[in-house]
């Protein structure tokens, strides 16, 4: 599935790292070096409100950071890992039950101290979002990234190579 | 079985807000708790291995600690205003100011700023060893009237 796209396959690994998100149920489901689409299905356990049944911001929260912190490793020509300095998230409309969530995510600037993001959660119609989320994220350096995290990541593709190449 | 109205009803009158938390299922999923200090509140999420981003330092996800922070903004608000339903958040913005550890409990503690007739200004400060030393900061503004 991976194979033909080193960005699904890198932001797969690295989604797939993080517990929480295995917890919640996150799958990335679309990424190239543009963006990222994450899908997270409907479950009772994320519901904030049980008087509608809208699963909690928290979870949204969860999902634009995890969205757009995927989106920066595949815009960096190598891995880093990079802390969330802040984020801001506009909660637009309630998430209506029981349907899949998509959260949407681009870095439209990295600088060479910090990576800029932007994020839209929508049920289907990106149109139509649920919220918007942007984020800054500092770039810490590739030699100041854990070779065990970089490893697990990058796996054996040849990402790197071809970010390289674009870049 | 009572709707989560009547749970909140009924804990207005009590003072005792634990069967509100019970009831809201997300908080079950981080394991949301507080404690009451007379019209203090500090909550708690508490060490646990399922809210973990980051493998290796080993580090809660941020946006658990954004949930967490949010949600106790909102059960803040149901605490202090006697709201009649869960406060709807509008925004929120959320500075990362340290590392948020695993192995660690983290604690939050929030401030109404303003109230007015429909929405209310929350800020929340988020801490892991020493209070002084906060996590996590934030500012989050919710609907009160449905």
């Amino acid at each position: 599935m991976s194979e033909s796209n080193p960005y699904l396959g890198r932001a797969q690994r690295f989604v797939g790292a993080l517990r929480q998100c295995q917890v919640l149920g996150m799958q990335v489901i679309e990424a190239d070096g543009e963006g990222l689409t994450i899908e997270l299905p409907y479950n009772e356990s994320h519901v904030g409100n049980p008087s509608t049944g809208v699963i909690h911001g928290g979870v949204l929260t969860t999902l634009m950071d995890t969205a757009s912190g995927t989106m920066v490793i595949n815009a960096l020509p190598e891995f880093e890992l990079c802390p969330t300095l802040d984020l801001r998230v506009d909660y637009v409309r309630a998430a209506e039950p029981h349907k899949s969530i998509f959260a949407f995510a681009e870095a439209y600037r990295v600088s060479r101290n910090v990576v800029f993001t932007r994020c839209t959660v929508h049920q289907g119609n990106i149109e139509s979002p649920v919220a918007n989320c942007v984020a800054a994220f500092m770039r810490i350096g590739a030699h100041m990234t854990p070779p065990d995290f970089k490893a697990l990541v990058v796996g054996d593709d040849t990402f790197e190579e071809s970010n390289k190449v674009k870049v | 079985m009572a709707t989560f109205e009547e749970i909140l009803k009924e804990c207005h009158g009590t003072r005792k807000y634990r069967p509100v938390v019970d009831a809201i299922p997300y908080a079950n999923l981080i394991g949301l708790d507080y404690q009451r200090f007379g019209n203090d509140v500090i909550f708690k999420l508490p060490d646990n291995p399922d809210n973990i981003g980051n493998p290796i330092l080993p580090a809660v996800h941020g946006g658990v600690v954004g949930g967490f922070m949010e949600l106790s903004a909102a059960i803040h608000l149901v605490m202090m205003l006697d709201t009649p339903a869960m406060p709807k958040i509008v925004d929120f913005s959320l500075d990362y100011l340290r590392p948020v550890r695993g192995g660690r409990d983290t604690f939050a503690e929030c401030q109404v700023i303003r109230q007015g007739s429909r929405v209310a200004n929350v800020i929340i400060n988020a801490w892991q060893t020493k209070r002084e030393e906060a996590v996590a900061t934030a500012r989050a503004h919710f609907l009160l009237a449905p």
